[in-house]
């Protein structure tokens, strides 16, 4: 049933969406071909497309089968015709990347390092080998790529984490992890735009707002945003607040 | 006007048909976790099919209506209450939910609809975030819900003498057989369809969690997470697996043994903790071609429905 194409597969998710595949792992490459059909498709005004979501190396689509048109017997051949022209035409699959559709963006996202804010700050210094301190400048050094957003609204999954800072997730999640709280869970870290339970190791927090359901957009960040920490002090902290 | 709560029930929220196009921003689609029941109930008294209702979850609220209006409930059915049928509440009077005696979630459809402020497109109720619907929280003894006017009418206009027809229904059972489509990891997972499950008392709005012969992963690697939708089923490593349902998370990292097709999530929305389920195998191309049947067979009781209520398209 997957309709094939060089680097691009279509499946179904059920019966009111479908999953377009760019490639198999989130590289650079491969995630400017996903932004570069996400933003084409939430553009191309296809009936009965309803939602489009990038996530790592795949955009699914959510369609209504009522409301899709087009010569073939099954809503599902028909949406996938109608996103595979589309895939053609923001040229995803050719092999010179597709132009960015949107701003490149860099956000930076102010952090209050351990303490209180980063309960798990000195163990993951441990598992790293590091001092704190060195913990804080590599995570901060370095600029991430916003690879899928998701979870719970604003949740961003941030790819590029150093090896060396990488740590399985918590064996027992936290059942309260406060709003604000930036995490490493494997290779990736993120921060926990609202109070929920989570699994992530906690290193810090951000005065930052990740999320307003009164905004539009309503997540600070977008998949394919750069994002840089910096560090932060207490009193800082408090001032942002 | 506004409907007095003179007790909240377990769990009542207003929910919608549900918040579409901010998946992208990670926000689910929530509404109605039968939201064919909630259809039904706002055709019933003449509203958009996806206006703003009352559910309300086994243990029922006790509302007082200060004017008169004409309601419909649909889904779960309780004692005192007439089910799938509209009726008009006197003025001064109460609405009491008694017993709940099928089902799990009813809908109370009002004409006009609940006029709370939409958040992000609907005015369903997110409780994880706190916010839409009423306050972002499920009803409380003492709120006053605003009614919306019908367009080109009024809310007591009096009901049409109709049933809706049995044959339209779900065939909600307490032990369904669910047709469901194969997921993206089934070939390296267990069938689902070998047993029964039952329902874990742990299931909320986001899913039902199954409890049954574990559902094990012979073969596969790590998976990245992708978009999840309303129907999924997802088997973490303990082999229980999930139907995920209207508050799902937009994202998951499990394999997915299997999708519930939509004609039959009514089904699996409106089991008690205890009941069972079945699964049974269909294809992708029948279970689309009994998507399209159904919303044929809402059209023609939106238009039967027309001739008495009048109204737009």
């Amino acid at each position: 049933m997957p309709i094939k194409k060089p680097r691009l597969t279509v499946a179904p998710l059920g019966d009111q969406a479908l999953v377009v595949t760019l490639g198999s792992a989130p590289d650079p490459a491969t995630l400017q071909r996903v932004q570069a059909l996400a933003s084409a498709l939430q553009r191309a005004k296809i009936p009965g497309l309803l939602d489009v979501v990038p996530a790592y190396a795949t955009v699914t689509v959510f369609y209504d089968p009522a409301k899709t048109l087009g010569p073939e017997a099954v809503p599902y051949e028909r949406m996938s015709r109608a996103v595979l022209r589309c895939a053609a035409a923001a040229r995803v699959s050719a092999r010179r990347l597709p132009r960015p559709l949107l701003l490149d963006r860099l956000v930076e996202i102010p952090v209050c390092y351990g303490g209180e804010f980063g309960p798990d700050l000195e163990e993951v210094a441990r598992h790293a080998g590091l001092s704190a301190g060195e913990v804080i400048s590599r995570h901060s050094r370095i600029e991430y790529t916003v690879l899928a957003i998701g979870f719970v609204p604003g949740f961003p999954y941030l790819g590029g984490l150093p090896e060396r800072l990488r740590m399985p997730r918590r064996a027992t999640p936290r059942p309260f992890v406060p709003a604000g709280s930036v995490g490493i869970g494997g290779d990736q870290t993120g921060v926990y735009p609202l109070a929920i339970p989570g699994g992530w190791n906690l290193i810090g927090r951000t005065p930052s707002t990740l999320f307003r359901s009164g905004d539009s957009p309503p997540a600070l960040l977008r998949m394919g945003d750069r994002v840089k920490f910096r560090a932060i002090t207490g009193e800082e902290f408090a001032v942002w607040k | 006007m506004e409907i007095a709560v003179l007790r909240a029930g377990a769990f009542s929220t207003v929910q919608d048909g549900g918040r579409r196009g901010y998946r992208a921003s990670g926000v689910p689609l929530a509404g109605a976790a039968d939201p064919f029941a909630l259809r039904v109930a706002n055709l019933l008294v003449g509203n958009p099919e996806d206006a703003a209702g009352l559910e309300i979850v086994l243990d029922g609220p006790d509302l007082y209506f200060p004017e008169a209006c004409t309601v419909a409930v649909g889904g779960a059915e309780f004692a005192g209450v007439p089910a799938w049928r509209p009726w008009t509440v006197p003025a001064g009077t109460r609405v009491l939910f008694g017993q709940c005696l099928r089902g799990y979630y009813a809908y109370l459809a009002v004409r006009g609809g609940l006029a709370v402020e939409p958040v992000l497109g609907s005015r369903s109720t997110y409780v994880r975030g706190g916010w839409g619907g009423w306050d972002g929280r499920p009803l409380h003894e003492g709120d006053r819900l605003p009614v919306g006017l019908p367009e080109g009418g009024a809310r007591a206009d009096p009901a049409p003498a109709l049933f809706v027809a049995p044959s339209i229904l779900p065939p909600y059972s307490e032990s369904p057989v669910v047709r469901a489509i194969a997921g993206a990891q089934a070939a390296e997972l267990d069938p689902l369809t070998a047993t029964a499950f039952k329902i874990s008392p742990k299931s909320d709005r986001m899913g039902l969690r199954l409890l049954g012969s574990p559902i094990l992963r012979r073969q596969g690697g790590d998976l990245r997470s992708s978009a999840v939708s309303p129907g999924s089923v997802q088997v973490p490593p303990d082999g229980q697996p999930i139907v995920l349902l209207a508050e799902a998370q937009t994202l998951g990292g499990y394999p997915l043994a299997a999708h519930v097709i939509s004609v039959d999530l009514p089904l699996v929305a409106q089991l008690r903790p205890g009941q069972t389920l079945r699964f049974q195998d269909i294809e992708l191309a029948e279970a689309q071609r009994l998507l399209v049947r159904r919303e044929r067979d809402l059209a023609l009781l939106r238009s039967g429905l027309r001739s008495h209520w009048g109204g737009g398209p």
